[in-house]
Protein backbone atom coordinates (compact mmCIF):
# COMPACT_ATOMS: atom_id res chain seq x y z
CA UNK A 1 0.00 0.00 0.00
CA UNK A 2 2.86 2.39 0.80
CA UNK A 3 6.40 2.40 -0.66
CA UNK A 4 8.31 4.82 1.08
CA UNK A 5 12.03 5.73 -0.74
CA UNK A 6 14.45 7.63 0.53
CA UNK A 7 12.50 9.34 2.65
CA UNK A 8 14.00 12.99 3.75
CA UNK A 9 12.42 15.81 5.75
CA UNK A 10 14.51 19.12 7.24
CA UNK A 11 13.37 22.42 8.40
CA UNK A 12 15.50 25.48 8.67
CA UNK A 13 16.99 26.48 11.85
CA UNK A 14 15.70 29.57 12.71
CA UNK A 15 17.85 30.21 15.85
CA UNK A 16 21.41 29.82 14.01
CA UNK A 17 20.40 31.56 11.17
CA UNK A 18 22.72 34.22 10.59
CA UNK A 19 22.02 37.74 9.80
CA UNK A 20 22.62 37.23 5.83
CA UNK A 21 21.67 33.83 4.13
CA UNK A 22 20.18 31.39 4.76
CA UNK A 23 19.49 29.20 7.59
CA UNK A 24 20.99 25.53 8.36
CA UNK A 25 18.94 23.12 8.02
CA UNK A 26 17.64 19.97 10.64
CA UNK A 27 17.51 16.94 9.26
CA UNK A 28 14.91 15.07 10.52
CA UNK A 29 14.27 11.80 8.50
CA UNK A 30 17.53 11.24 7.09
CA UNK A 31 16.72 8.84 4.26
CA UNK A 32 13.76 5.99 5.33
CA UNK A 33 13.02 3.33 3.24
CA UNK A 34 10.01 1.10 4.22
CA UNK A 35 7.10 -0.72 2.66
CA UNK A 36 3.60 -0.98 4.07
CA UNK A 37 1.89 -4.04 2.78
CA UNK A 38 -1.81 -4.02 2.40
CA UNK A 39 -3.29 -6.08 5.98
CA UNK A 40 -0.43 -5.08 7.58
CA UNK A 41 0.35 -3.70 11.62
CA UNK A 42 3.77 -1.79 10.93
CA UNK A 43 5.00 -0.50 14.70
CA UNK A 44 7.08 2.21 14.65
CA UNK A 45 9.23 2.78 17.70
CA UNK A 46 11.25 4.83 18.66
CA UNK A 47 12.82 7.38 21.45
CA UNK A 48 11.97 11.02 22.29
CA UNK A 49 12.82 12.99 18.80
CA UNK A 50 13.50 10.28 16.61
CA UNK A 51 10.98 11.65 14.21
CA UNK A 52 8.36 9.07 14.26
CA UNK A 53 5.51 11.39 14.73
CA UNK A 54 7.09 13.82 11.61
CA UNK A 55 7.14 10.23 9.76
CA UNK A 56 3.76 9.69 10.73
CA UNK A 57 2.83 13.50 9.48
CA UNK A 58 4.59 13.25 6.15
CA UNK A 59 3.45 9.80 5.05
CA UNK A 60 -0.27 11.54 5.65
CA UNK A 61 1.10 14.38 3.58
CA UNK A 62 0.45 16.99 6.52
CA UNK A 63 4.09 17.50 5.87
CA UNK A 64 6.10 18.12 2.36
CA UNK A 65 9.25 16.13 2.12
CA UNK A 66 12.48 17.57 0.99
CA UNK A 67 13.45 14.50 -0.32
CA UNK A 68 12.74 10.67 -1.44
CA UNK A 69 9.57 9.55 -2.76
CA UNK A 70 6.19 8.45 -0.96
CA UNK A 71 3.76 6.14 -3.15
CA UNK A 72 0.18 5.19 -2.04
CA UNK A 73 -2.15 2.73 -3.90
CA UNK A 74 0.66 3.23 -6.67
CA UNK A 75 0.27 6.67 -6.81
CA UNK A 76 2.96 8.74 -5.89
CA UNK A 77 2.15 11.44 -3.44
CA UNK A 78 5.20 13.12 -2.07
CA UNK A 79 4.86 16.44 -4.07
CA UNK A 80 1.05 16.28 -4.93
CA UNK A 81 -0.83 19.58 -4.59
CA UNK A 82 -3.47 19.89 -1.92
CA UNK A 83 -5.93 20.31 -3.96
CA UNK A 84 -5.10 16.56 -5.78
CA UNK A 85 -4.21 14.55 -2.36
CA UNK A 86 -8.19 15.92 -0.76
CA UNK A 87 -10.09 13.31 -2.29
CA UNK A 88 -6.72 10.76 -1.20
CA UNK A 89 -7.34 11.90 1.99
CA UNK A 90 -10.67 9.17 2.42
CA UNK A 91 -8.33 6.52 2.41
CA UNK A 92 -5.47 7.92 5.00
CA UNK A 93 -7.03 8.55 8.12
CA UNK A 94 -5.12 9.44 11.61
CA UNK A 95 -6.10 9.44 15.36
CA UNK A 96 -3.88 12.23 17.35
CA UNK A 97 -1.94 11.65 20.48
CA UNK A 98 -3.89 14.02 22.37
CA UNK A 99 -7.28 13.73 22.60
CA UNK A 100 -8.39 16.89 23.84
CA UNK A 101 -6.62 19.17 21.26
CA UNK A 102 -7.48 16.94 18.61
CA UNK A 103 -11.31 17.27 18.72
CA UNK A 104 -12.82 20.88 18.01
CA UNK A 105 -13.76 21.83 22.10
CA UNK A 106 -17.21 23.67 20.52
CA UNK A 107 -18.67 20.99 18.42
CA UNK A 108 -20.45 18.32 19.65
CA UNK A 109 -19.01 14.37 19.42
CA UNK A 110 -21.69 13.37 17.10
CA UNK A 111 -20.60 17.03 14.85
CA UNK A 112 -16.58 15.86 15.24
CA UNK A 113 -17.41 12.10 14.36
CA UNK A 114 -20.02 13.65 10.97
CA UNK A 115 -17.16 16.09 10.25
CA UNK A 116 -15.11 14.21 7.54
CA UNK A 117 -18.25 12.31 6.14
CA UNK A 118 -19.42 15.57 5.15
CA UNK A 119 -16.30 17.22 3.84
CA UNK A 120 -15.80 14.30 1.57
CA UNK A 121 -19.92 14.24 0.37
CA UNK A 122 -21.12 10.94 2.17
CA UNK A 123 -24.77 10.50 2.60
CA UNK A 124 -26.91 9.12 5.18
CA UNK A 125 -24.20 10.58 7.87
CA UNK A 126 -26.33 10.54 10.57
CA UNK A 127 -26.73 6.33 10.34
CA UNK A 128 -22.88 6.64 10.10
CA UNK A 129 -21.71 8.54 13.30
CA UNK A 130 -23.98 5.90 14.90
CA UNK A 131 -22.47 3.02 13.70
CA UNK A 132 -19.25 4.51 14.73
CA UNK A 133 -20.41 5.20 17.98
CA UNK A 134 -21.08 1.55 18.23
CA UNK A 135 -18.41 0.61 16.74
CA UNK A 136 -16.08 1.61 19.49
CA UNK A 137 -18.57 1.10 22.11
CA UNK A 138 -19.70 4.58 22.97
CA UNK A 139 -23.19 4.94 23.85
CA UNK A 140 -25.42 6.52 21.07
CA UNK A 141 -26.44 9.54 23.53
CA UNK A 142 -22.77 11.06 23.10
CA UNK A 143 -23.03 12.39 19.87
CA UNK A 144 -24.91 15.42 22.11
CA UNK A 145 -22.11 16.07 24.10
CA UNK A 146 -18.69 18.04 24.12
CA UNK A 147 -15.37 16.32 23.58
CA UNK A 148 -15.04 18.19 27.56
CA UNK A 149 -17.30 15.93 29.72
CA UNK A 150 -15.54 13.17 28.01
CA UNK A 151 -13.05 11.15 29.71
CA UNK A 152 -9.70 10.76 28.40
CA UNK A 153 -10.53 7.25 27.33
CA UNK A 154 -13.77 8.10 25.64
CA UNK A 155 -12.33 10.84 24.18
CA UNK A 156 -9.99 9.00 22.33
CA UNK A 157 -12.67 6.18 21.31
CA UNK A 158 -14.09 9.72 19.28
CA UNK A 159 -10.83 10.23 17.82
CA UNK A 160 -10.91 6.28 16.43
CA UNK A 161 -14.47 6.89 15.10
CA UNK A 162 -13.85 10.17 13.69
CA UNK A 163 -10.86 8.10 11.44
CA UNK A 164 -12.89 5.01 10.84
CA UNK A 165 -16.45 6.57 9.97
CA UNK A 166 -14.86 7.06 6.33
CA UNK A 167 -13.42 3.22 6.31
CA UNK A 168 -10.36 4.28 4.92
CA UNK A 169 -7.52 1.18 4.01
CA UNK A 170 -5.41 2.96 6.51
CA UNK A 171 -5.23 4.37 9.69
CA UNK A 172 -1.84 6.22 11.11
CA UNK A 173 -2.47 5.88 15.00
CA UNK A 174 -0.05 8.54 16.83
CA UNK A 175 1.23 7.51 19.95
CA UNK A 176 -2.89 7.15 20.79
CA UNK A 177 -2.50 5.75 24.38
CA UNK A 178 0.24 7.61 25.51
CA UNK A 179 -1.98 10.16 27.29
CA UNK A 180 -4.08 7.09 29.02
CA UNK A 181 -3.80 5.37 32.66
CA UNK A 182 -3.14 1.40 32.05
CA UNK A 183 -6.67 0.36 32.34
CA UNK A 184 -8.09 2.75 29.20
CA UNK A 185 -4.53 1.83 27.18
CA UNK A 186 -5.85 -1.56 27.13
CA UNK A 187 -9.67 -0.64 26.83
CA UNK A 188 -8.50 1.14 23.38
CA UNK A 189 -5.70 -1.09 21.95
CA UNK A 190 -8.51 -3.94 22.56
CA UNK A 191 -11.19 -2.16 20.39
CA UNK A 192 -8.52 -1.02 17.65
CA UNK A 193 -7.11 -4.46 17.30
CA UNK A 194 -10.98 -5.69 16.91
CA UNK A 195 -11.21 -2.90 14.37
CA UNK A 196 -8.46 -3.49 12.18
CA UNK A 197 -9.46 -7.39 11.77
CA UNK A 198 -13.09 -6.35 11.74
CA UNK A 199 -12.55 -4.11 8.91
CA UNK A 200 -9.59 -4.90 7.63
CA UNK A 201 -7.30 -1.80 8.00
CA UNK A 202 -3.29 -1.07 7.48
CA UNK A 203 -2.22 0.31 10.45
CA UNK A 204 0.63 2.54 11.20
CA UNK A 205 1.38 2.61 15.06
CA UNK A 206 3.39 4.97 16.58
CA UNK A 207 4.52 4.52 19.98
CA UNK A 208 7.61 4.40 22.25
CA UNK A 209 6.62 1.72 24.32
CA UNK A 210 7.54 -1.54 23.14
CA UNK A 211 4.82 -3.42 25.30
CA UNK A 212 2.50 -1.73 23.51
CA UNK A 213 3.99 -2.72 20.17
CA UNK A 214 4.14 -5.75 20.77
CA UNK A 215 0.76 -6.89 21.84
CA UNK A 216 -0.28 -4.97 18.03
CA UNK A 217 2.08 -5.05 15.78
CA UNK A 218 3.42 -7.90 13.20
CA UNK A 219 6.22 -5.68 11.88
CA UNK A 220 8.57 -2.85 13.61
CA UNK A 221 10.58 0.09 12.51
CA UNK A 222 12.75 1.12 15.28
CA UNK A 223 13.65 4.53 14.48
CA UNK A 224 16.83 6.68 15.92
CA UNK A 225 17.82 10.20 14.82
CA UNK A 226 15.64 10.26 11.86
CA UNK A 227 17.13 6.83 10.59
CA UNK A 228 15.92 2.98 10.38
CA UNK A 229 18.35 1.33 12.84
CA UNK A 230 15.88 -1.91 12.30
CA UNK A 231 13.24 -3.39 10.75
CA UNK A 232 12.07 -7.35 11.43
CA UNK A 233 9.28 -9.35 11.96
CA UNK A 234 7.70 -8.51 15.49
CA UNK A 235 8.69 -12.40 16.95
CA UNK A 236 12.16 -11.95 15.13
CA UNK A 237 12.48 -8.53 16.83
CA UNK A 238 11.39 -9.68 20.50
CA UNK A 239 13.86 -13.11 19.85
CA UNK A 240 16.81 -11.42 18.57
CA UNK A 241 17.06 -7.77 18.77
CA UNK A 242 20.33 -6.64 15.77
CA UNK A 243 20.71 -3.11 16.77
CA UNK A 244 21.91 -1.62 20.14
CA UNK A 245 19.50 0.85 20.37
CA UNK A 246 16.63 -1.68 19.51
CA UNK A 247 18.30 -3.70 22.73
CA UNK A 248 18.47 -0.75 24.70
CA UNK A 249 14.72 -0.19 24.22
CA UNK A 250 13.91 -3.94 25.01
CA UNK A 251 15.70 -3.32 28.53
CA UNK A 252 13.67 -0.33 29.06
CA UNK A 253 10.14 -2.07 29.32
CA UNK A 254 9.56 -2.69 32.73
CA UNK A 255 8.53 -6.45 33.71
CA UNK A 256 5.92 -7.59 35.82
CA UNK A 257 8.40 -9.48 37.88
CA UNK A 258 7.41 -10.29 41.76
CA UNK A 259 11.10 -11.37 42.47
CA UNK A 260 12.87 -8.21 41.27
CA UNK A 261 15.52 -6.58 43.57
CA UNK A 262 14.92 -3.43 44.35
CA UNK A 263 18.33 -1.44 44.74
CA UNK B 1 -26.63 5.67 30.33
CA UNK B 2 -28.75 8.73 32.01
CA UNK B 3 -27.37 12.22 31.61
CA UNK B 4 -28.49 14.96 33.51
CA UNK B 5 -26.63 17.99 32.15
CA UNK B 6 -30.07 18.90 31.27
CA UNK B 7 -30.88 19.37 35.26
CA UNK B 8 -27.99 21.52 35.73
CA UNK B 9 -29.53 24.93 35.70
CA UNK B 10 -27.68 27.96 34.20
CA UNK B 11 -28.92 31.16 36.06
CA UNK B 12 -28.81 34.65 34.05
CA UNK B 13 -25.88 35.96 36.32
CA UNK B 14 -26.33 39.03 37.91
CA UNK B 15 -23.89 40.76 35.50
CA UNK B 16 -25.89 39.98 32.77
CA UNK B 17 -29.05 41.18 34.10
CA UNK B 18 -27.67 44.72 35.42
CA UNK B 19 -25.78 45.14 32.06
CA UNK B 20 -28.36 43.93 29.42
CA UNK B 21 -31.60 45.70 31.83
CA UNK B 22 -29.47 49.35 31.34
CA UNK B 23 -28.71 48.45 27.73
CA UNK B 24 -32.20 47.71 27.06
CA UNK B 25 -33.24 50.67 28.79
CA UNK B 26 -31.05 52.51 26.50
CA UNK B 27 -32.22 51.21 23.23
CA UNK B 28 -36.13 52.29 24.63
CA UNK B 29 -35.04 55.68 25.73
CA UNK B 30 -33.38 56.15 22.03
CA UNK B 31 -36.04 54.38 20.03
CA UNK B 32 -39.01 56.51 21.82
CA UNK B 33 -36.63 59.23 22.59
CA UNK B 34 -39.44 62.09 20.88
CA UNK B 35 -42.20 60.30 23.14
CA UNK B 36 -40.49 60.07 26.29
CA UNK B 37 -38.48 62.98 26.54
CA UNK B 38 -40.42 65.61 29.07
CA UNK B 39 -39.00 68.71 26.86
CA UNK B 40 -37.78 69.78 24.03
CA UNK B 41 -33.99 68.68 24.08
CA UNK B 42 -33.16 72.12 21.90
CA UNK B 43 -35.71 74.50 23.54
CA UNK B 44 -33.52 77.35 24.76
CA UNK B 45 -35.13 79.34 27.90
CA UNK B 46 -33.81 81.42 29.72
CA UNK B 47 -36.34 81.99 32.35
CA UNK B 48 -35.69 78.20 33.11
CA UNK B 49 -31.55 78.28 32.95
CA UNK B 50 -29.74 76.38 35.64
CA UNK B 51 -32.67 74.81 37.39
CA UNK B 52 -31.25 72.11 39.43
CA UNK B 53 -32.75 68.11 39.80
CA UNK B 54 -35.82 67.08 41.43
CA UNK B 55 -34.51 66.54 44.93
CA UNK B 56 -32.94 70.36 45.61
CA UNK B 57 -34.89 73.90 46.22
CA UNK B 58 -35.50 75.37 43.23
CA UNK B 59 -36.65 72.53 41.27
CA UNK B 60 -39.06 73.11 38.33
CA UNK B 61 -41.35 69.80 37.84
CA UNK B 62 -40.82 68.92 34.04
CA UNK B 63 -36.90 69.28 34.74
CA UNK B 64 -35.71 66.24 36.64
CA UNK B 65 -32.25 66.30 35.87
CA UNK B 66 -32.60 69.69 36.06
CA UNK B 67 -31.40 72.46 32.88
CA UNK B 68 -28.07 74.31 31.52
CA UNK B 69 -27.29 77.34 31.31
CA UNK B 70 -29.21 78.04 27.95
CA UNK B 71 -32.64 76.38 30.08
CA UNK B 72 -32.39 73.04 27.97
CA UNK B 73 -33.63 69.74 30.30
CA UNK B 74 -30.61 67.80 30.79
CA UNK B 75 -32.67 64.53 31.23
CA UNK B 76 -34.50 64.98 27.26
CA UNK B 77 -30.98 65.73 26.15
CA UNK B 78 -29.52 62.28 27.78
CA UNK B 79 -32.13 60.84 26.38
CA UNK B 80 -31.62 62.29 22.74
CA UNK B 81 -28.01 61.42 22.98
CA UNK B 82 -28.15 57.78 23.62
CA UNK B 83 -29.52 58.01 20.05
CA UNK B 84 -26.02 58.74 18.31
CA UNK B 85 -24.17 56.74 21.08
CA UNK B 86 -25.96 53.69 20.83
CA UNK B 87 -25.78 54.29 16.74
CA UNK B 88 -22.12 55.13 17.21
CA UNK B 89 -21.59 51.49 19.35
CA UNK B 90 -23.08 49.62 17.32
CA UNK B 91 -22.50 50.38 13.83
CA UNK B 92 -18.70 51.93 13.98
CA UNK B 93 -18.66 48.71 16.83
CA UNK B 94 -19.45 45.96 14.47
CA UNK B 95 -17.62 47.08 11.27
CA UNK B 96 -14.37 47.36 13.31
CA UNK B 97 -15.08 43.92 14.67
CA UNK B 98 -15.67 42.18 11.28
CA UNK B 99 -12.87 44.10 9.58
CA UNK B 100 -10.12 43.51 12.19
CA UNK B 101 -11.36 39.83 12.84
CA UNK B 102 -11.02 39.07 9.32
CA UNK B 103 -7.79 40.65 8.82
CA UNK B 104 -6.02 38.99 12.27
CA UNK B 105 -7.97 35.45 11.44
CA UNK B 106 -6.03 35.56 8.15
CA UNK B 107 -2.90 36.61 9.44
CA UNK B 108 -3.05 34.07 12.31
CA UNK B 109 -4.43 31.05 10.43
CA UNK B 110 -2.74 31.38 6.63
CA UNK B 111 0.53 32.96 7.92
CA UNK B 112 3.29 33.80 5.62
CA UNK B 113 2.81 36.54 3.25
CA UNK B 114 -0.39 37.79 4.61
CA UNK B 115 0.40 37.98 7.90
CA UNK B 116 3.72 39.75 7.05
CA UNK B 117 2.10 42.74 5.51
CA UNK B 118 -1.45 42.68 7.86
CA UNK B 119 1.25 42.42 10.94
CA UNK B 120 3.97 45.72 9.82
CA UNK B 121 0.31 47.44 8.90
CA UNK B 122 -0.84 46.87 12.57
CA UNK B 123 2.33 47.76 13.60
CA UNK B 124 2.23 51.40 11.85
CA UNK B 125 -1.15 51.69 12.64
CA UNK B 126 -0.52 51.84 16.54
CA UNK B 127 2.63 53.55 16.44
CA UNK B 128 0.29 57.07 16.03
CA UNK B 129 -1.46 58.28 18.82
CA UNK B 130 -4.90 57.71 18.61
CA UNK B 131 -6.66 60.73 19.49
CA UNK B 132 -4.61 62.99 17.31
CA UNK B 133 -4.94 60.57 14.65
CA UNK B 134 -9.17 60.78 14.79
CA UNK B 135 -8.97 63.91 15.18
CA UNK B 136 -6.87 64.37 11.81
CA UNK B 137 -9.30 62.07 10.10
CA UNK B 138 -12.29 64.23 10.90
CA UNK B 139 -10.45 67.45 10.23
CA UNK B 140 -9.66 65.92 6.66
CA UNK B 141 -13.15 63.91 6.12
CA UNK B 142 -15.48 67.28 7.90
CA UNK B 143 -17.61 66.24 10.30
CA UNK B 144 -20.56 64.30 11.03
CA UNK B 145 -21.88 60.69 11.87
CA UNK B 146 -20.59 59.06 9.31
CA UNK B 147 -17.00 60.70 9.72
CA UNK B 148 -16.62 59.38 13.62
CA UNK B 149 -17.80 56.16 12.55
CA UNK B 150 -14.97 55.79 10.21
CA UNK B 151 -12.58 57.51 12.21
CA UNK B 152 -13.32 55.06 14.86
CA UNK B 153 -13.06 51.82 12.81
CA UNK B 154 -10.21 52.93 10.94
CA UNK B 155 -8.25 53.37 14.46
CA UNK B 156 -9.33 50.30 15.95
CA UNK B 157 -9.10 48.00 13.90
CA UNK B 158 -6.08 46.75 14.55
CA UNK B 159 -7.08 46.08 18.24
CA UNK B 160 -9.10 43.25 16.88
CA UNK B 161 -6.59 42.02 14.55
CA UNK B 162 -3.75 42.51 17.04
CA UNK B 163 -5.81 40.12 19.20
CA UNK B 164 -7.30 37.83 17.10
CA UNK B 165 -4.45 36.86 15.01
CA UNK B 166 -2.60 35.83 18.28
CA UNK B 167 -6.09 33.57 19.14
CA UNK B 168 -5.67 32.22 15.51
CA UNK B 169 -2.42 30.92 15.79
CA UNK B 170 -2.67 29.09 18.95
CA UNK B 171 -5.97 27.44 17.44
CA UNK B 172 -4.12 26.70 14.37
CA UNK B 173 -1.51 25.19 16.14
CA UNK B 174 -3.58 22.41 17.89
CA UNK B 175 -4.37 19.11 16.14
CA UNK B 176 -8.10 19.63 15.63
CA UNK B 177 -7.00 21.60 12.88
CA UNK B 178 -4.80 18.80 11.21
CA UNK B 179 -7.39 16.65 11.56
CA UNK B 180 -9.31 18.97 9.48
CA UNK B 181 -6.75 18.61 6.56
CA UNK B 182 -6.68 14.78 7.16
CA UNK B 183 -10.52 15.06 6.66
CA UNK B 184 -9.43 16.86 3.22
CA UNK B 185 -11.38 20.27 4.48
CA UNK B 186 -10.20 23.44 2.37
CA UNK B 187 -7.91 26.13 4.53
CA UNK B 188 -11.16 28.70 4.23
CA UNK B 189 -13.74 25.71 5.68
CA UNK B 190 -11.43 25.18 8.39
CA UNK B 191 -10.86 28.55 8.84
CA UNK B 192 -14.08 29.20 9.47
CA UNK B 193 -16.07 26.53 10.92
CA UNK B 194 -13.17 25.13 13.20
CA UNK B 195 -10.76 27.75 14.00
CA UNK B 196 -14.00 30.99 13.87
CA UNK B 197 -15.92 29.27 16.79
CA UNK B 198 -13.19 28.63 19.11
CA UNK B 199 -12.06 32.29 18.36
CA UNK B 200 -15.81 33.56 18.89
CA UNK B 201 -16.07 34.20 22.54
CA UNK B 202 -13.36 36.37 22.41
CA UNK B 203 -14.51 38.52 19.38
CA UNK B 204 -17.62 38.90 21.33
CA UNK B 205 -15.96 40.15 24.84
CA UNK B 206 -13.86 42.46 22.38
CA UNK B 207 -17.03 43.20 20.23
CA UNK B 208 -18.99 44.58 23.71
CA UNK B 209 -15.38 45.96 24.89
CA UNK B 210 -14.86 48.18 21.42
CA UNK B 211 -18.89 49.37 22.05
CA UNK B 212 -17.60 50.48 24.96
CA UNK B 213 -15.33 52.55 23.88
CA UNK B 214 -16.61 53.17 20.41
CA UNK B 215 -18.90 55.59 23.09
CA UNK B 216 -16.41 57.02 24.57
CA UNK B 217 -14.13 58.24 21.41
CA UNK B 218 -17.48 59.88 20.38
CA UNK B 219 -17.63 61.94 23.76
CA UNK B 220 -14.17 62.65 22.98
CA UNK B 221 -14.87 63.85 19.81
CA UNK B 222 -17.54 65.58 20.91
CA UNK B 223 -15.74 67.63 23.59
CA UNK B 224 -13.01 68.75 20.86
CA UNK B 225 -15.95 69.98 19.25
CA UNK B 226 -15.62 67.86 16.37
CA UNK B 227 -18.39 65.70 16.45
CA UNK B 228 -21.47 66.47 14.72
CA UNK B 229 -23.17 69.95 15.09
CA UNK B 230 -24.84 71.10 18.17
CA UNK B 231 -27.89 70.55 16.75
CA UNK B 232 -28.14 67.33 17.99
CA UNK B 233 -27.40 66.31 21.75
CA UNK B 234 -24.58 64.10 22.72
CA UNK B 235 -22.69 63.12 26.08
CA UNK B 236 -19.97 63.93 24.84
CA UNK B 237 -21.37 67.67 24.30
CA UNK B 238 -23.07 68.00 27.43
CA UNK B 239 -20.14 67.13 28.98
CA UNK B 240 -17.97 69.50 27.59
CA UNK B 241 -20.61 72.28 27.63
CA UNK B 242 -21.10 71.29 31.89
CA UNK B 243 -17.25 71.64 32.37
CA UNK B 244 -17.61 75.03 31.99
CA UNK B 245 -20.66 75.86 34.52
CA UNK B 246 -19.28 72.77 36.88
CA UNK B 247 -19.20 75.47 39.66
CA UNK B 248 -22.96 76.81 39.24
CA UNK B 249 -24.48 73.50 37.80
CA UNK B 250 -22.66 70.74 38.24
CA UNK B 251 -25.76 68.69 37.12
CA UNK B 252 -25.25 69.43 33.73
CA UNK B 253 -21.73 67.26 33.80
CA UNK B 254 -22.50 64.70 36.27
CA UNK B 255 -25.59 62.87 34.96
CA UNK B 256 -24.06 62.82 31.39
CA UNK B 257 -20.88 61.68 32.83
CA UNK B 258 -22.77 58.88 35.10
CA UNK B 259 -24.85 57.74 31.52
CA UNK B 260 -21.65 57.48 29.77
CA UNK B 261 -20.08 55.05 32.56
CA UNK B 262 -22.90 53.36 33.36
CA UNK B 263 -23.41 52.58 29.39
CA UNK B 264 -19.62 51.66 28.72
CA UNK B 265 -19.37 49.47 31.80
CA UNK B 266 -22.43 47.33 30.81
CA UNK B 267 -21.35 46.82 27.89
CA UNK B 268 -17.72 45.19 29.17
CA UNK B 269 -19.83 43.46 31.26
CA UNK B 270 -22.46 42.47 28.84
CA UNK B 271 -19.45 40.77 26.55
CA UNK B 272 -18.67 38.40 29.99
CA UNK B 273 -22.54 37.50 30.78
CA UNK B 274 -23.07 36.31 27.42
CA UNK B 275 -19.28 34.38 27.75
CA UNK B 276 -20.40 32.91 30.88
CA UNK B 277 -24.11 31.86 29.89
CA UNK B 278 -23.10 31.01 25.82
CA UNK B 279 -19.78 29.05 25.88
CA UNK B 280 -20.13 25.32 25.97
CA UNK B 281 -16.92 24.82 27.17
CA UNK B 282 -17.29 26.87 30.38
CA UNK B 283 -20.19 24.92 31.26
Amino acid sequence: MYQVRDLRLSFPDMTRKPLFGAAPRIEILRGLSFDVSKGAVLGIVGGSGSGKSTLGRTMLRLLEPTGGSITFNGRDITHLEEDALRPMRAQMQMIFQDPMSSLNPRRQVGGIIAGPLRVQGHDGIPAKVTEALDMVGLPRSFANRYPHELSGGQRQRVGIARAIALRPEFILADEIVSGLDVSSQAQVLNLLQELVRELGLTLAFISHDMSVIRRLCDQIIVLYQGEIVEQAQTADLFAAPQAEYTRTLLDAIPLPDPDQVWA
Amino acid sequence: MRDARGDVKRPIGLRLWLSGGWLILLVLAALLAPWIAPQDPLAQDLFTSRLPPFWEAGAEPGYWLGSDSLGRDVLSRIIHGARLALIVALVAGTLTCVIGTALGLIAGYYRGWPDRIISRFVDIWMAFPPVLFAILLIAVLGTGLTSIIIAIVVIDWTRFARVIRAEAMTQGAMDYVASAQVAGRKRMGTMLTEILPNVLPTIIALLTLEMGIAVIVEAILSFVNLSISTDSPTWGGMISEGRTSVHQAWWVLVFPLITLFLTVLSFSQLGEGLKDRFDPVLR
